[in-house]
């Protein structure tokens, strides 16, 4: 356990050392955001929308008290979205589309010899594969989860109206009401620490991967696994230090 | 040319190379013959640096590489083109895309007409100049091997390395592929290694042969030597294939048969 922390830190330095070209490293993050955007903006915008929905319906139905405004079901959607589902959840969908893609990509590229036709030509293999695809997960995950929040508070509305559990106007109320704009900056610092774990732990997996087929699928899967866990771990240390 | 200087590499104290010392001429196709797991690879990767030997120097036209500073080996591997065991093409780069890649990143420099002009000057070389827009993954594993070719030599290396190039290639196309190594070779003068387990790449293209065996160099010369070789292992290599001895068995069972057989017209292939 110390020693691959030990060996995941030496990863990371190589990475920053005999950099590339400014302008071949920039341009092959755009790439890599084309990548990760393209890839997974479907699948973050359903699990996004229905989340909301589901959160919606369910706290009305934990609401019976007439005590408690109507409003209320829309201010918890908001808060519950913002503070928690739109990062950690949207992070882990990730962890599981760009975490594999990346453990899988560099993993085949380490067994089919890429990673060393790279080194033969003199090019540091790590800061041009993987320096990109972890900048792109910073620049993307949290564009990604403010789009999560958007369809998710979205959601719940439709689900609210539709299901006649809230009004409209009682539902946009309570998603106004008392907003915090720091628990935004929050989400935004939790997404862009996940971006960073889910990148560089499934390309630190991929990158040392050795054998054959075989591999390069448990390269994928312990990348998505160590990712998750990694998020989860993250999200509590960072709710204890920030909040 | 490059001079190997006591070579040594282990494994979990599993000796993999013991002790190399060998020179690889400028101009000729150089060769590393041996059987399967006698560290051919092994003594390569240390060689184009990919891995660190042990023990042991190596040597580019008097510059040594082994643990120099790093602007120098940056400068020797600049010259060196590698042809890989599987061709290690950059599956998600076009064939042009390909052979550009190393001119990119090595030589800021060029301007795009040139980078252009050369890329097709590489493909037409090795005989690709329409497959240009194809992805490798649409092309056979001979195409593959002419297009890591063109990477190769596409900056101009001074030292060419070629893993295995006839590997899983039918005789005929593995033969084209050892004939374009050779007039490469001989065209630019350049300094190329080939490793090899096949006789018929041997005598094809076999200015310079070395024979390793388990870890060790037990014979070097030419092609014209090989067949007269007094190492027993060299000769239990060379005549352990069962064309060969089927050819014995014809021999020795009808008269001069071999000669026979060898006077008859081929047809044209
Ligand atoms: N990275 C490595 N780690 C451990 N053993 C290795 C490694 N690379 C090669 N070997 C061992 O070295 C020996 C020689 O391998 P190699 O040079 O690939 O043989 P070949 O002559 O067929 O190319 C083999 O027994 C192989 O198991
Ligand atoms: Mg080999």
């Amino acid at each position: 356990m110390v020693k691959t922390f030990g060996s995941f830190l030496i990863f990371m330095q190589s990475m920053l050392v005999r950099k590339e070209r400014f302008a071949v490293l920039w341009k092959r993050t755009i790439d890599e955001c084309v990548l990760i955007g393209t890839d997974s903006v479907f699948i973050v915008s359903v699990v996004a929308a229905f989340i909301g929905a589901v959160t919606c319906v369910q706290i009305s139905y934990n609401l019976i008290s007439p005590l408690i405004p109507k409003s209320t079901i829309g201010y918890m959607v908001r808060e519950m979205t913002i503070l928690e589902l739109a990062p950690t959840i949207t992070s882990i969908v990730l962890a599981g589309k760009v975490g594999s893609s990346i453990a899988g990509g560099l993993g085949t590229m380490r067994i089919t010899e890429q990673v060393s036709a790279l080194e033969v030509m003199g090019i540091n293999s790590a800061s041009y594969l993987v320096l990109p695809r972890i900048v792109a997960s910073i620049l993307m995950f949290p564009l990604l989860v403010i789009l999560a929040m958007l369809l998710s508070i979205l959601g719940g509305y439709l689900a609210g109206t539709l299901t006649g559990a809230i009004s409209a106007s009682e539902y946009i109320e309570g998603i106004r009401s008392d907003f915090i704009p720091y628990n935004i900056t929050f989400a935004i610092i939790k997404s862009i620490v996940f971006a960073f774990l889910v990148s560089s732990i499934s390309a630190f997996k991929g990158y040392y991967t050795e054998g054959g087929a075989l591999e390069v699928g448990a390269a994928s899967t312990g990348a998505v696994t160590n990712s998750i866990i990694a998020i989860l771990l993250a999200d509590f240390v960072l709710a204890a230090i920030l909040l | 040319m490059i001079e190997i200087h006591n070579v040594q590499k282990a494994f979990n104290g599993n000796a993999v190379l013991k002790g190399i010392n060998c020179t690889f001429e400028t101009g000729k196709c150089n060769l590393l013959l041996g059987g399967s797991g006698t560290g051919k690879s092994v003594l390569l990767q240390c060689i184009v640096g990919l891995m660190k030997p042990d023990l042991g120097s190596i040597t580019f036209d008097g510059t040594v590489f082994t643990n120099n500073k790093v602007d120098i080996r940056q400068e020797i591997r600049r010259k060196i083109g590698m042809l890989f065991q599987g061709s290690a093409l950059f599956d998600s780069m076009t064939v042009y895309e390909n052979t550009e890649f190393p001119l990119k990143m090595l030589t800021p420099e060029m301007s795009k007409e040139e980078r252009r002009d050369r890329v097709e000057f590489c493909l037409k070389r090795v005989g690709l100049e329409n497959a240009g827009n194809k992805m490798p993954s649409e092309i056979s594993g001979g195409m593959k091997k002419r297009v890591g070719i063109a990477r190769a030599i596409a900056p101009n290396c001074t030292y060419l390395f070629c893993d295995e190039p006839n590997s899983g290639l039918d005789p005929a196309t593995s033969i084209k592929i050892d004939e374009l190594i050779h007039e490469i070779t001989h065209e630019y003068g350049i300094t190329t290694v080939v490793i090899t387990h096949d006789m018929n790449s041997v005598v094809e293209i076999g200015d310079h042969i070395i024979f390793l065996h388990k870890g060790e160099k037990l014979w070097d010369g030419n092609k014209d030597q090989i067949l007269t070789a007094k190492v027993p292992e060299l000769r239990e290599f060379i005549f352990s294939s069962s064309l060969v001895r089927a050819a014995k068995r014809v021999d020795e069972e009808s008269e001069g048969g071999l000669e026979a057989l060898a006077n008859e017209p081929l047809s044209e292939v």
